[in-house]
């Protein structure tokens, strides 16, 4: 960067330079650092063991460990697919690609409560296409776990894609071409060209993928019910504890979901770094 | 930075190179992806169409017009431009001050942009409500008003200004500014004439893929803005109407805004298709997440080049 070269530069005029510095900062103090320095605040108003006590309840541990469950099923499905869509989007060309990619975008641009109601809709045992017929092989997606994994899945549906497509682009296909010259079939260029190749790429799109999945909520909420202990993930038991008028609750199961949140930051920053070098 | 993707000359990706899916035929990946994409979200939004207009567009509109529904809608269309039209603002001076300013610390505030990104939206609203609420340490207190919902939508749209307009202002050639200044533009008129013209592709992107969140946020404003009939965000709204068991009402609702995520999805697409012709530079490498890269860059849509 030649941002010192430069002999004259916007801005860099002292006060102008103070004024937006002082606007820029100002609105990230106020709407992004406090709102963070609070939660750790407020957790910890009263001492470790209120918060401590709610996310090591009974209710508490079975959100986190449905939190998980839904991380464990959703991430590695969009992530198989995400590749799999990438390679096509990219590498084949085709006429149906245009409609694939604007899909694939849906998910970012409409409201989780919406998306909710449309999963609700289509298995609702009251009418719904899928509904009824699923009830009776003895399958209930509403108000259960599949509602929520499908929910989920849907919600994070576009990360891995977005994220590995900028990076097969760049790669290029020159070694991949090397590999298959020198006699690799498809999977042995695959896994040892390609997959190590877009690596950085496809794990930054799996860290967007678990953190939309850990802190999914509206979607989440139509479709599972909220019932506590067993429909209930850590978002979920957030706003019921509240509603419940247990504040410290919701701050500490806020605490774990704000803890793996600035986790996430962080490999953010570090896998962008990976990805640049 | 000096490898652009959209600056590689098309034939490098030709079709018939590279990797070809393995082991799988690509009509069998073809397959899957399709099969995916409907089962997961294509047949579920159909049940959601179906059923809004299911008894009749007469019905749909009564709901969809129904006082209260209107109310939301309202609500929601004119926060979500304040929003934007705020977020638009401060985040170009986030993007200038972390691209062109040189302060200590800079490397920490780039990360935290995208905060909101990263944390759950019911989160968000619980801390909002602790800070701006009846026990604020600022003595502000918003919570269950409108400036509430205006608040907690410029929380989770506040990293997609900032993420877009960013690569640009890196990729942007300073000797136009340089020239412009030499001439004796003055610092106001440099930024007017020949900056901000630059950054538009990347604003306006920014500002319709905000705008599509802003519209159907939910988590961040429940609880901080809750859901009075003076605070009901159509999202809200929804959510409200399927608890009480009116499904066509919520279904009409959810049409609506349905309808107007396309339109952000159609006009960010647009604004990127100018944006990559007029100038090759907006498919940067540091677009984020869901801001800039969004919409298939010319190369990602070589389904385009046959069907023309």
């Amino acid at each position: 960067m030649s941002a010192h070269s430069a002999a004259a530069r916007v801005g860099s005029g002292r006060g102008s330079r103070w004024t937006l510095r002082a606007l820029g900062l100002g609105f990230l103090a106020l709407l992004l650092v406090a709102p963070l320095v609070m939660i750790f605040f407020k957790t910890f108003e009263d001492g470790l063991m209120p918060p401590l006590e709610a996310i090591t309840s009974e209710n508490g541990l079975k959100a986190l460990k449905l939190s998980l469950l839904m991380v464990a099923i959703a991430v590695p499905v969009n992530t198989v697919f995400g590749v799999v869509c990438a390679i096509l989007l990219v590498r084949h060309k085709w006429k149906g690609n245009a409609l694939i990619d604007a899909v694939i975008n849906l998910p970012f641009a409409l409201s989780p409560v919406v998306i909710g109601l449309a999963l609700y809709l289509l298995y609702s045992t009251n009418g719904g296409w899928f509904g009824p017929t699923l009830s009776k092989a003895g399958i209930e997606v509403l108000f259960s776990v599949p509602g929520m994994v499908l929910a989920s899945i849907f919600v994070s549906l576009p990360f891995v894609v977005r994220e590995t497509v900028p990076v097969l682009q760049e790669i290029g296909t020159e070694q991949e071409q090397a590999a298959s010259t020198l006699g690799a079939n498809a999977w042995q260029t695959f896994w040892r060209v390609t997959l190590p190749a877009i690596r950085w790429g496809v794990a930054y799109g799996v860290v967007l993928t678990t953190a939309r999945v850990l802190g999914e909520f509206g979607a989440v909420t139509i479709v599972s019910g909220s019932i506590s202990g067993k429909t209930e993930t850590l978002p979920l038991f957030v706003s019921k504890q509240f509603d419940g008028f247990n504040e410290p609750g919701a701050y500490g199961a806020s605490i774990v979901l704000a803890l793996l949140a600035l986790t996430t930051l962080l490999a953010m920053n570090l896998l962008k770094r990976k990805e640049d070098a | 930075m000096e490898a652009n993707p959209a600056a590689l000359p098309p034939s490098a990706a030709s079709p018939r190179a590279g990797i070809r899916l393995p082991g799988v035929g690509v009509g069998i990946g073809r397959g899957y992806v399709v099969m995916y994409l409907s089962l997961m979200v294509l047949i579920p939004l159909a049940a959601l169409v179906d059923k809004s207009l299911s008894s009749g567009l007469g019905n749909f509109w009564e709901q969809v017009s129904s006082p209260q529904a209107v109310r939301s809608l309202e609500l929601t269309m004119i926060c979500s431009l304040i929003v934007v039209a705020i977020n638009a603002f401060f985040g170009t001076i986030i993007a200038w001050i972390l691209v062109r300013d040189e302060f200590p610390g800079k490397a920490a505030v780039n990360a935290i942009i995208d905060l909101p990104f990263a944390l759950p939206t019911i989160v968000a609203s619980l801390t909002l409500l602790a800070l701006y609420g009846n026990e604020s340490p600022f003595g502000i207190d918003i919570a269950f008003t409108r400036a509430a919902v205006v608040v907690a939508l410029l929380f989770v749209t506040l990293p997609f200004v900032v993420r877009a307009v960013q690569p640009l202002l890196i990729e942007m050639d300073r000797e136009m500014e340089e020239a412009a200044a030499s001439l004796g533009a003055g610092g106001f008129t440099v930024f007017r004439r020949i900056i901000f013209p630059n950054l538009i592709p990347g604003l306006a992107a920014g500002v319709a893929l905000a705008f599509a969140r802003a519209l159907g946020e939910f988590g961040s404003v429940l609880i901080f803005a809750g859901g009075l009939p003076d605070t009901q965000v159509s999202s809200v709204f929804i959510r409200a109407q399927v608890e009480s068991g009116n499904e066509p009402g919520a279904a009409a609702v959810s049409m609506v805004l349905l309808l107007a995520s396309l339109l952000c999805l159609a006009a960010i697409s647009l604004i990127q298709g100018w944006g990559s012709r007029h100038e090759r530079s907006t498919g940067g490498t540091l677009v984020m997440p869901m801001a800039g890269e969004m919409p298939a860059d010319s190369e990602g849509e070589e389904g385009d080049d046959e069907r023309a």
